[in-house]
């Protein structure tokens, strides 16, 4: 009885060998390089690897040092903000064009066009944007007159003194230089959000509408109990699309503000690159590095559990 | 009849396009409508237009007395169920049954009043705790039509209820819609594009085609005198069978085609009276007789069988009349097969006569 079974492990033999360079590459790369990395952030290695183990010494001197706080600092406001404004955001936008507006094309493209250009340019568009000498600031200033403060003094109420005398230069702020990454970011990640939420919330029945319509049921109500927990499935995956940006944000600081100014704006993924590949200490990088993929398996993991495992029971 | 509901020249267009055009209905107070066209003719749209879900070009409708062409869908006294239940999937059976109760601010105790008895009319009341997702199609329907139960409303709609249901549930469901009509005396429009559905559950049809009704009539008017050729060959399953030719009213009345003179005295003309020249003549499959009836028949002629279909309960045969192919239903128990010949016939009573130019009734 059991011999006439066939082996499962030979069932869909073609798709299986077709996949295992596939399966090889992933576990070489991925498992392997990230297993590598692991056990050398435990060493001494400089400018080349170097199997010379010194403990837990890579992540005593990361942990002391001031840059790699920052940059956690900087990542955690970073990501609280960006994951709840291009929520929030994404799904405003996404709700108003789904009212079947008029040139919704349009406006989506326009929406999404940041999308497609990459950090490089975003961060250079923002940083003159945001630039004192000739961006917003100047803009504003000028549209007062640009009168010098001396003329202004002793004035008391006056239009235009006010906006001659309007600072806005978040890039230039230690203390707010994060929200002047954080406004470029948004000015490009959102789109794509928007077109994810809008495929999402038009994937719902328009009897669904209807039914709650005939019920009586405002709209702001219908999205809030009916529409938004059927949409769980496009909150997924935009959840893991917008964290994935947030942890790996790097090219963004580098063309907006190279980190600065000071060390207001670093961020982990660039204090890993500055380390292996600018600082010539590739311990101290990999130290810096295990820490990212510890905190992202430890919103992973319990995520993952939770997800598979109801799927298994229900 | 006081009626229900009053459709007033009712005009509805998408853009350029004219779905609805000039449209008049009125529906009695308990009736049981039902509108009946192929896909796309336009039968969704006026049921909206009742239910106030979309908003009209032109024209009035009146509920219960009262215009409520401009009024929100919640303020008209309906219910509606859709084809594809439309049950909000993560509420319970009662949190959809209570939503929109809750919603207008209505006591508990009337709530669980009003959901205590659409359960016990509707056979939900084990269904209650689980969620849309753990019911079967007819249960969902079922809580769909409970929705629309316990808004207490005077009209109810039906979009294609049972249209996502196979066949056997269906059958069930739609004994059950009828009995749910025979308890509440509710008003109620049904959508359909199934004749089966419309003749079993109608008081009255209304047939439409192109955004116009052609033929608003009981289930046996429509089945017995079509107003136009396209309402004949629309209802019934086969089609009528058809036979083109002129009628003849020099003697005794007679159509002549092709395939004879066919006798048309005893045939019943319309209100304008006998109306010569060319027409359409049709006959219905089960108002052919075959054999020893067909003797009986003052038209009579021999055909030769070419397909046999049986179905147990009768018998369809598709026969050949020099050269028009005839459909005729046979007695489940025929033992007809291809290539035998049978004499068939009809009564002129039975047939269907039609204007060649306006296809309409003679
Ligand atoms: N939102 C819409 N915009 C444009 N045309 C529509 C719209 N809804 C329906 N139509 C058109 O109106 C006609 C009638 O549609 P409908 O009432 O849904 O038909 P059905 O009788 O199958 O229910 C169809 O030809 C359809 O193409
Ligand atoms: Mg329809």
């Amino acid at each position: 009885m059991a011999a006439s079974r066939p082996n499962q492990l030979f069932r869909n033999k073609s798709a299986k060998i077709a996949a295992i360079p596939m399966i090889a590459t992933a576990l070489v790369v991925f498992l392997g390089g990230t297993i590598w990395t692991v056990a050398h952030s435990f060493t001494s290695s400089k400018l080349l690897p170097k199997w010379d183990l010194v403990g837990l010494t890579q992540y005593e001197r990361l942990w002391g040092t001031r840059r790699w706080l920052i940059s956690i600092e900087n990542l955690m406001i970073y990501g609280v903000c960006m994951l709840v404004f291009c929520f929030v955001i994404g799904f405003v936008l996404a709700a108003l064009m789904d009212q079947k507006i008029r040139f919704e094309n349009t406006f989506r493209a326009i929406i999404l066009y940041p999308y497609a250009l990459s950090f490089i340019v975003t961060g250079l568009v923002w940083q003159w944007i945001l630039n004192p000498e000739f961006g917003l600031q100047h803009v504003i200033r000028s549209l007062g007159g640009n009168r010098p403060p001396a003329e202004c003094e002793g004035v008391g109420l006056s239009l235009s003194c006010w906006l001659s005398g309007i600072e806005f230069d978040p890039l230039y702020n230690p203390r707010i230089a994060i929200y002047g990454i954080l406004i470029a970011a948004l000015w490009q990640g959102t789109g794509l959000i928007m077109v994810l939420m809008l495929a999402g919330l038009r994937g719902i029945d328009q009897e669904i509408w209807r039914a709650s319509r005939v019920d009586g049921i405002p709209a702001w109500k219908t999205y809030l109990f009916v529409v938004i927990p059927m949409m769980r499935p496009v909150f997924v995956t935009t959840l893991v699309l917008i964290g994935a940006a947030i942890v790996k944000v790097y090219d963004l600081i580098v063309a907006q503000t190279g980190g600065g100014p000071g060390n207001a704006t670093e961020m982990p993924a660039k204090y890993v690159y500055d380390y292996m590949f600018g600082g010539q200490n590739l311990g101290q990088g990999f130290a810096a590095s295990t820490m990212m993929l510890l905190a992202v398996l430890i919103v992973v993991i319990p995520w993952a559990f939770m997800e598979f495992g109801r799927k298994n029971r229900g | 009849m006081e009626p229900s509901i009053s459709i007033r020249h009712l005009d509805l267009s998408f853009g350029a396009v004219d779905v609805l055009k000039d449209l008049n209905l009125d529906i009695g107070k308990g009736e049981f409508l039902v509108l009946l066209g192929s896909s796309g003719c336009g039968k969704s749209t006026l049921l909206n237009c009742v239910a106030g879900l979309l908003d009209v070009s032109d024209g009035q409708i009146f509920i219960s007395g009262r215009n409520v062409t401009w009024e929100e869908p919640s303020k008209r006294g309906i219910g509606m169920v859709f084809q594809s239940y439309a049950l909000y999937p993560q509420m319970t059976v009662e949190g959809n049954l209570t939503f929109g109760l809750k919603n207008a601010g209505m006591p508990r105790a009337e709530i669980a009043e009003r959901v205590e008895r659409a359960a016990r009319i509707l056979q939900i009341e084990p269904l209650l705790k689980r969620k849309p997702a753990a019911l079967s199609g007819g249960q969902r329907q079922r809580v769909a039509i409970g929705r629309a139960l316990v808004r207490d409303v005077d009209v109810f709609l039906f979009d294609e209820p049972l249209s996502n249901l196979d066949a056997k549930l269906r059958t069930d469901l739609r004994a059950e819609i009828k009995e749910l009509h025979q308890t509440l005396g509710n008003t109620m429009i049904y959508v359909t594009h199934d004749q089966i559905e419309a003749m079993t559950l109608a008081d009255r049809i209304a047939i439409m085609r192109g955004g116009l009704i052609l033929q608003l009539d009981s289930p046996k008017e429509i089945y017995n005198r079509p107003a136009n050729k396209y309402v004949a060959g629309f209802i019934g399953s086969p089609s009528m069978n058809f036979f083109e030719g002129v009628v003849d009213l020099g003697g005794a009345p007679v159509f002549s085609c092709e395939a004879g003179d066919f006798d048309l005295s005893g045939y019943e003309f319309g209100a304008a009276g006998p109306q010569g020249g060319p027409a359409w003549l049709g006959i219905r499959p089960e108002h052919i007789a075959h054999g020893p009836d067909a003797a009986a028949c003052p038209v009579r002629m021999e055909a030769t069988v070419r397909l046999v279909e049986p179905l147990g309960s009768d018998t369809l045969a598709r026969v050949q009349v020099g050269e028009r192919l005839l459909w005729i239903r046979l007695d489940g128990q025929s033992s007809i097969r291809p290539g035998d010949t049978l004499t068939i016939g009809w009564h002129a009573e039975r047939a269907n006569l039609f204007d060649s130019a306006t296809e309409n009734r003679i």
